[in-house]
């Protein structure tokens, strides 16, 4: 990532060293009577790569689509590089932005789709020439310039609408679901490849999506969207290991999620009573005892044993194995406790299974465990 | 026997009428193609031919009133007679010539006022709400209900010297004597261009609905202002429609009799009328034949200029 700040690849840690480039301050927008986004804050810093995850309906697109200009804000401001923009229209802001279904020009070539944001700018004919060229190469689109849009693959269109967003160098790259319009094995491709060109061109990309794969990817920092909120802003690593709500945790990856009660809260262990075993966890956190919580496990962090007799102890619990299934990579097993609930366990097949092997199969009993660092405490 | 006997029913029975929809299903493809071109056949080329053959036929006292074009005389030969003065007579005499350049004049005008006042109605149209386009559309199609013939008699009555337009401006004191308006060029242009406008709006409704207002919103993004971006995305995109629809206002409109003859009075000269009175007043069929005849190639013109630019752009699509 190219980051300016000299202190590292974490500007928005870093309070007093620098000015955000994007301040969203209690923005709302409402459409009638729904409110679209409702009174979210948000700064973005020069050089990140930031996604806008959330459901259909959250209210992303509206926000990036108040960014670039083309929704008016019912309250709030949003402020680009130091400027208010309030007053700015669309075509006179330092933003560009790459549309989720492309919009190309079908009526030109890919050059022209392309040189038509610079010679908006008046900006020298030669020059016009050279940057377009510039910018077909490094999205590998020379051999196309001459082509229209329906002659190209979706792909192809894709890299087309992403050199035409890039080449007049905006302080802020606006993409709306950038990827999804591509097939899957495409889509995992071009995420990478899109995250090295923002590399290399170190642009401020803000990214709207739905896939959390995607958003876990890209990004820098992402922020998950419900019901016009953000529910969390962090690193991909905070979101997923650190979750704060059970939304959190259940829309980015999938969590066995169940309630408990706080018995113990050490400076450096928390303990949880859950109906069917005790929960310990090795870190603090400001909890209070007694009181309701939830626990969130992770499919993957959670180990299977078989085992005929019944487990008893902290993070440890003897289950029945209930059904399996097969994705090839990973096989996820749901188990039985003892109270109903089914938890989902996630293994990565490492060997190929052969019928000598010792395999956990339908109705196996097993006991399930996992590592006092593991559990996350939500409190709401 | 027992190999009859083996047969299914359905087979062994094979009533014709299966057969006949086995071979229609089997050939409908072909079936469909077929109705065009024999609509085209009868109702075209059939009576271009007879038109073209009474063109190059002479002016006879006879029912109808031409000579033969094929002759089997008494002793067994055939003759065939093409008389090329009906197209010398239209060509040297310049009535004929001036009513031409007049009618195409005026329908080209009517083209081009068309197109200004029915752009903006269609993209009105088009950015209206949900509610108000079925509406609005239907606005437009709703004149189609009365008959043209009415419509046109009661801008004689809007139009006329003692018409509503004049009475009311002479009560409101803003005129003292009746504008002349019935009965001039300014009154075939209004009857035209009112007549023809839904032909304009219609194609250019369906070309705008298609396109993509994000389009629009991307020349924004790129530092495009609105004005700017008309003439680069919305007016090359909406070119189809544009084509489509002044070919549909010009072609009937150069041909237009009724519109002449009842707004334009004597004063107005078109070809249409011209065709008119050669035909009904002066019984000359081989000269109205000709006139429509070079008519007919007048407006071919556009038309493949049009098939031309409508191939081009499906090229691209």
């Amino acid at each position: 990532m190219t980051v300016s700040s000299p202190s590292g690849a974490a500007p928005w840690l870093d309070q007093n060293e620098q000015q955000p480039l994007v301040q969203i301050k209690g923005v709302t927008k409402k459409y009638g009577e729904v409110t679209a986004v409702d009174n979210v804050d948000l700064d973005i810093y020069q050089g990140e790569l930031f996604c806008l995850l959330g459901g259909s309906g959250c209210g992303k697109s509206t926000l990036l689509r108040m960014l670039a200009g083309f929704e008016d804000l019912n309250s709030g401001s949003i402020t680009i590089d130091g400027v208010d923009m309030a007053n700015v229209p669309a075509y006179e802001r330092p933003t560009n932005m790459m549309f989720q279904s492309y919009a190309l020009f079908p009526h030109m070539t890919v050059e022209k789709n392309v040189a038509f944001g610079l010679e908006q700018d008046e900006v020298p004919k030669f020059d016009i020439a050279d940057r377009v060229h510039d910018i077909l190469k490094l999205v590998e689109l020379e051999d196309f310039k001459k082509r229209k849009p329906k002659q190209l693959s979706g792909g192809q269109r894709q890299r087309v609408a992403l050199a035409r967003a890039l080449v007049k160098r905006p302080k802020l790259l606006l993409l709306d679901e950038p990827l999804a319009a591509l097939d899957k094995k495409l889509r995992k491709q071009t995420q990478f490849e899109l995250a090295n060109i923002q590399e290399k061109v170190g642009v401020t990309f803000i990214v709207v999506t739905h896939d959390q794969e995607e958003a876990m990817t890209l990004s820098s920092r992402m922020a998950v969207m419900d019901a016009g909120r953000f529910q969390q802003i962090g690193t991909p690593t905070e979101i997923y290991e650190f979750p704060e709500s059970r939304f959190v945790a259940d829309f980015i990856g999938s969590a066995n999620i169940f309630e408990g009660r706080v018995t113990e809260d050490g400076a450096d262990h928390v303990r949880v009573q859950t109906e069917f075993c005790e929960v310990y966890i090795d870190h603090g956190h400001s909890v209070k005892v007694g009181s309701k919580i939830w626990v969130a496990l992770r499919p993957e962090k959670i180990r299977i044993t078989k085992s005929e007799e019944a487990v008893t102890g902290p993070n440890q619990v003897s289950a029945v194995i209930d059904d399996i299934g097969y994705l090839g990579e990973t096989s996820i097993y749901k188990v039985a406790l003892p109270n109903g609930d089914i938890f989902d366990v996630t293994r990565p097949n490492q060997t190929r299974p052969t019928h000598a092997m010792q395999q956990i199969t339908w109705e196996d009993k097993v006991s399930i465990s996992w590592d006092s660092s593991s559990a996350m405490l939500l409190n709401k | 026997m027992t190999d009859v006997s083996n047969k299914p029913p359905s087979v062994s029975q094979g009533s014709f009428g299966s057969q006949m929809m086995r071979r229609i299903q089997s050939h409908w493809r072909q079936i469909i193609t077929v109705i065009p071109f024999f609509w085209l056949l009868f109702f075209f080329l059939a009576p271009f031919f007879i038109v073209a053959k009474i063109s190059l036929a002479e002016l006879a006292i006879a029912s109808p009133p031409f000579t033969k074009l094929v002759e089997w005389t008494d002793s067994g030969i055939v003759t065939i007679r093409l008389v090329f003065d009906n197209f010398v007579y239209i060509w040297e005499d310049s009535l004929y010539f001036d009513t031409y350049v007049n009618s195409l004049k005026i329908s080209v005008t009517s083209t081009i006022l068309c197109l200004l006042f029915g752009y903006p109605i269609a993209y009105a149209i088009v950015r209206s709400g949900p509610v108000a386009k079925p509406l609005l559309l239907f606005a437009i199609i709703l004149p189609f209900w009365t008959s043209f013939l009415l419509r046109v008699y009661s801008w004689m009555g809007l139009l006329a010297d003692q018409g509503t337009i004049n009475n009311l401006l002479i009560a409101l004191g803003i005129i003292d004597e009746p504008i002349r308006m019935l009965y001039t060029e300014f009154a075939v242009y209004i009857g035209i261009v009112y007549t023809y406008m839904p032909f304009m709006i219609l194609p250019l409704y369906a070309t705008m609905e298609k396109l993509d207002n994000s389009l629009n919103e991307a020349a924004a993004d790129l530092g495009s202002r609105p004005t700017n971006t008309f003439f680069r995305i919305t007016l090359p995109l909406t070119m189809p429609g544009i084509i489509a629809g002044s070919l549909l206002v010009f072609i009937p409109a150069t041909g237009e009799y009724v519109i002449p003859d009842l707004l334009g009075g004597g004063n107005v000269q078109m070809i249409g009328r011209v065709l008119f009175n050669e035909f009904s007043r002066n019984s000359d069929w081989p000269v109205a034949a000709a006139v429509a005849i070079v008519l007919l190639f007048i407006l071919v013109l556009p038309i493949m200029v049009f098939q031309y630019f409508q191939g081009k752009a499906s090229e691209e699509r």
